[in-house]
């Protein structure tokens, strides 16, 4: 590796990195000099941030890998992939919140740097090669995350989900941490590739790399909101206003996709009969409990945050796979589920108005008497949700049962198939308040256009995705070929 | 293989696009333009699939054919395969039929919600089309899951006063067979290094262990279809509840999905275990006959009474697929198509009754035949029908089945030719409450006899039920070459 000379050139991997950090510098500074009454300045400079270093990564779309930073930062197809759709998980999420936030008077510059920041955090995790650098990714993502989730100083609701969240956060990060440091003790590098051929060899110290994988786990499963370490999910859910839920339900997921390919995949791959194991044990539990707990549920965000869990549990089946078919299909479910999860959301955020948030199942009765399109882009959601096809959602789970199967788990892969008729119910509870019941009260749908152009294109890529999956699915099994 | 005109495609499609745009022009105030699109896209979605009984070629034997051959997703290798055979062709055509009917039936009837109704029904046809012509396994499951979003709508939007429950019961016991199929078809896509052809299933070695479990596991999502008892719950309460136009689809269509799923997978692709486990279904079946017979003798509800009847004549279906011998098949075949017009007929004349006295009572009735003269006269023709009278439909097939099953075992046969007891027993005794004797109540006497509509429907199910009766051959003669090839693969063993 070269660390004497530094070129310019050796930044180009970086490129999209450097540009957003630029933009929000640049956010950071414009937005003081904006009136209060112009916010929506500052919000067409964040999304156009966003979209602006979205080209800058799509243009690096198909380059092959390039290492640079000493061996820190790695820019390689699947990377490019990801981070391309974490930078449009986030735009899309600004547009949804716009109204919500306008109207409670939350849309000012932090919010936005924040998200902006929140969003550098995810992109230098994707692209770690390094464990400083992942676990520097994380933190800026997390920092800015508890942040977010506290910006709403007057909810009681709010201060404790945001404490609750750092708190169990910070505990997170410290077994990761700790369980990085033994896997040093046990390979004597940090360096991806470079733990992964001393653990392919003969390392150091087995048992310590074992000891270290166990706590790596650990918080990997803290960070996916995986069964038994799910406990904040459903409050952070819950109590952080619903913009801050949406921004953390959505894009964080397809970033802790990648910090979990870059540590156990990578990193720990030579491993992999290990961890495969806790996967397996993780996945049932986050499958089972989070379904069955689902149904309990009169919250909408709780039931998602429920949903989430079962999803991750989905995630994890195509990861402990522990091949290239199982990470890519991993890879398709994480982003369909983003988008599943933006729309879920956002019809969340189109349903509230000043003093009202339609977050409990119940507003969502009678909502096909209201507006029959809005309706409709819910059922699809909700089905594609419950794996149901023609909506993407069967396909990403088809994909990563059969992973799973291929590598020997046919038991995980019946016992997930019989929960998803568990998930079902609570599914179809939705749409059963949406079509089947009159309305209860007054239902109003924010007039805002963007949000519901884009909000109507986002059921429609949910249902072209699964009529169509071939091009994304493709995508994504050369994006892992080529990394890999 | 000629990739010719795509006439399954279109007969799968057409529908689906006109649903839509059926959605796109749905009005509350004026579902006029709605209704008639939806009739336009029905009828065009029959003639569509004209060709198919016309160009059938009865010399292919059992080969697949108007096969359409396109990759959908290559990383997995499922492809958008379409195809039919003697079996499914006619299942196809009475699917596109029924969806025709039911678009004359809703017209003054369902005055809710018009555009999302027929849209609903016809997105459903053409996934019901789908699902019979697919030859990949995925594409298959694609179409039969997708399938249940319309009817859960259908049922819990439009039913009577329990419907969500129905529809919620309907759909969970539906998924829960079905996700179990899917189990076995990623196992079968691992056996056979990567192929969801389903005729690649058909010739797969397996042994006798996974035949088991592969049959069991399809066997709970058809037999939950059929429905087979004891998993037959759902379907009382999905029929009651059901809008008239949806109990004519779920008797006459979707429950043939379910016996078409013993034919195209569990059958061929386990042959041994179906062997081995031919007691076991047939006593299912048998139970279905006698027992469901007997409780429908003692329903009060009209609707309900032709929901346990269903049950007792799909069990006849089922009965004469695992006898294992070309009559059984046959008739099985033959009684699927003949109950999907009868039953059909059956539920349109208790709509037509239920619109104007807005009761399935049978104690509501009595004496419709001194009001309803003409009405009364094809109610007794479908009853004489159901209850299995030659130079009816439903004479054909249960007459090859109890031949099929003297040759196999004389008390299988006894047992099953109880319905044609049971069967008239119920049925006549429901015909006579409801259709003769006095004029029981204002009700009934302030009947009105039928509609043009509603005679154009009775006339045209009722011309059918006799044309089949006493004319089978047609049938007979498409079915047949597919029944030999499908019997031939049943015979050979996997072992």
């Amino acid at each position: 590796m070269n660390t004497a000379t530094f070129s310019l050139a050796t930044l180009a991997p970086a490129i999209p990195e450097i540009a957003l950090l630029a933009f929000v510098s640049a956010l950071l500074v414009i937005d003081l000099f904006v009136a209060d009454r112009d916010k929506h300045v500052s919000f067409w400079l964040a999304i156009g941030s966003l979209l602006g270093t979205a080209f800058l990564a799509g243009s690096l779309v198909g380059h092959p890998s390039a290492v640079t930073f000493q061996g820190m930062f790695v820019a390689d197809p699947m990377s490019q992939v990801l981070k391309v759709s974490v930078l449009l998980a986030v735009a899309a999420t600004l547009v949804y919140s716009r109204v919500y936030l306008e109207v409670r008077e939350l849309l000012r510059g932090e919010f936005l740097s924040l998200s902006l920041f929140a969003t550098l955090g995810m992109m230098v995790m994707i692209s770690a090669h390094h464990f400083l650098t992942l676990y520097l990714g994380l933190e800026l993502l997390a920092l800015s995350l508890y942040a977010m989730v506290a910006l709403q100083r007057d909810s009681a609701r709010a201060t404790e989900a945001a404490m609750k969240y750092f708190v169990l956060g910070a505990l997170a990060s410290g077994m990761l941490l700790y369980g990085m440091s033994m896997v040093y003790g046990g390979t004597g590098s940090l360096d991806i590739a470079r733990v992964a051929a001393s653990l392919a060899g003969t390392p150091q110290s087995q048992t310590l790399a074992v000891f270290g994988l166990v706590f790596v786990v650990a918080g990997v499963a803290f960070k996916l909101g995986a069964v038994p370490f799910h406990m904040w999910v459903p409050d952070v859910y819950h109590g952080a206003s619903t913009p801050a839920t949406l921004f953390i339900g959505a894009a964080p997921k397809i970033a802790a996709f990648a910090f979990v390919m870059r540590l156990l995949a990578q990193a720990l791959g030579p491993m992999g009969a290990d961890w495969q194991q806790m996967l397996a044990i993780l996945a049932v539990a986050s499958i089972g409990l989070g379904n069955v707990v689902a149904i309990a549920q009169t919250n909408l965000k709780r039931m998602l945050a429920y949903s989430t869990i079962s999803h991750m549990g989905f995630l994890l089946l195509g990861i402990l796979a522990g091949t290239d078919n199982g990470y890519s299909s991993a890879m398709f479910y994480v982003l369909t589920y983003v988008l599943m999860t933006l729309g879920a959301f956002g019809m969340i955020l189109l349903l509230s108005r000043a003093g009202f948030e339609a977050e409990e199942l119940e507003d969502f009765r009678g909502l096909n008497r209201r507006s029959r399109w809005f309706a409709f882009v819910m059922l699809v959601i909700v089905f594609s949700l419950a794996g149901i096809p023609p909506a993407v959602g069967f396909l990403a789970k088809f994909a990563v049962l059969q992973a799973a199967w291929e590598s020997g788990f046919g038991w995980l892969v019946v016992f997930a198939v019989l929960m998803s008729v568990v998930g079902a119910f609570y599914y179809l509870r939705l749409v059963k308040l949406m079509y089947m019941d009159e309305p209860a009260g007054e239902i109003t749908i924010a007039e805002r256009g963007d949000m519901r152009v884009l909000l109507s294109v986002n059921a429609l890529a949910v249902l072209a995705l699964g009529i169509v999956p071939a091009p994304l699915m493709d995508l994504c099994a050369r994006a892992i070929t080529a990394s890999l | 293989m000629s990739q010719g005109f795509p006439i399954l495609s279109l007969v799968t499609w057409l529908p689906i696009a006109f649903g839509v745009a059926v959605l796109a022009l749905a009005s509350d105030r004026n579902p006029a333009p709605a209704r008639w699109t939806a009739l336009a896209g029905s009828i065009l979605g029959f003639a569509a699939g004209i060709p198919l009984w016309t160009g059938f070629s009865l010399a292919a034997g059992g080969a697949m054919q108007f096969e359409e051959l396109r990759p959908w997703i290559p990383l997995f290798n499922v492809n958008y395969h379409l195809g039919v055979d003697g079996i499914s062709m006619p299942l196809i055509l009475l699917n596109s039929f029924m969806t025709v009917l039911v678009v004359i039936a809703h017209w003054e009837v369902v005055t809710e919600k018009v555009g999302q109704y027929l849209a609903a029904f016809l997105i459903m046809s053409g996934l019901i089309n789908g699902t019979f012509a697919a030859l990949d396994a995925i594409l298959f499951y694609v179409f039969f899951e997708a399938m249940l979003i319309p009817m859960f709508l259908i049922i819990g939007v439009w039913g009577g006063p329990n419907r969500v429950y129905a529809a919620v019961k309907f759909f969970l016991y539906t998924l829960l067979g079905s996700l179990l199929m899917l189990a076995a078809f990623i196992y079968l896509y691992h056996q056979t290094n990567g192929s969801f052809e389903i005729l690649d299933y058909h010739k797969l070695p397996l042994t006798m262990t996974a035949q088991v479990l592969v049959f069991l596991a399809m066997f709970m999502s058809f037999a939950v279809k059929v429905p087979m008892w004891p998993v037959h719950t759902w379907l009382p309460d999905a029929h009651v509840e059901a809008p008239t136009g949806g109990s004519v689809i779920l008797a006459a269509i979707t429950l043939k999905i379910g016996a078409y799923g013993f034919l195209r997978f569990n059958m061929p692709i386990a042959p041994d275990a179906s062997h081995a486990l031919a007691g076991f279904m047939i006593t299912l079946s048998l139970v279905a006959v006698v027992y469901i017979g007997l409780v429908a003798l003692v329903q009060s509800d009209m609707k309900k009474l032709i929901a346990y009847s269903s049950i007792s004549h799909m069990g006849f279906v089922t009965l004469g697929f695992f006898l294992f011998n070309a009559e059984g098949v046959l008739g099985g075949l033959i009684q699927m198509v003949s109950h999907g017009f009868i039953s059909a007929a059956m539920f349109l004349c208790v709509g037509v009754l239920y619109d104007r006295v807005h009761s399935r009572q049978i104690s509501a009735y009595g004496g419709v035949a001194n009001t309803m003269p003409v009405f009364a006269a094809f109610f007794v023709l479908f009853a004489m029908a159901n209850s299995g009278l030659p130079a009816t439909s439903g004479f054909v097939g249960e007459f090859f089945v109890i031949m099929g099953a003297v040759k196999v075992n004389f008390w299988y046969a006894f047992l099953a030719a109880t319905t044609l007891i049971f069967g008239a027993a119920y049925t006549l005794w429901m015909v006579k409450r409801v259709v003769y004797g006095e004029v029981a109540n204002p009700d009934v006497a302030a009947l009105k006899d039928v509609s043009g509509r509603e005679l154009a429907f009775l006339a045209l199910l009722a011309a059918c039920v006799l044309a089949m009766g006493i004319y089978p051959k047609p049938f007979a003669d498409v079915m047949n070459p597919t029944i030999l090839e499908l019997l031939r693969h049943v015979t050979a063993s996997k072992l």
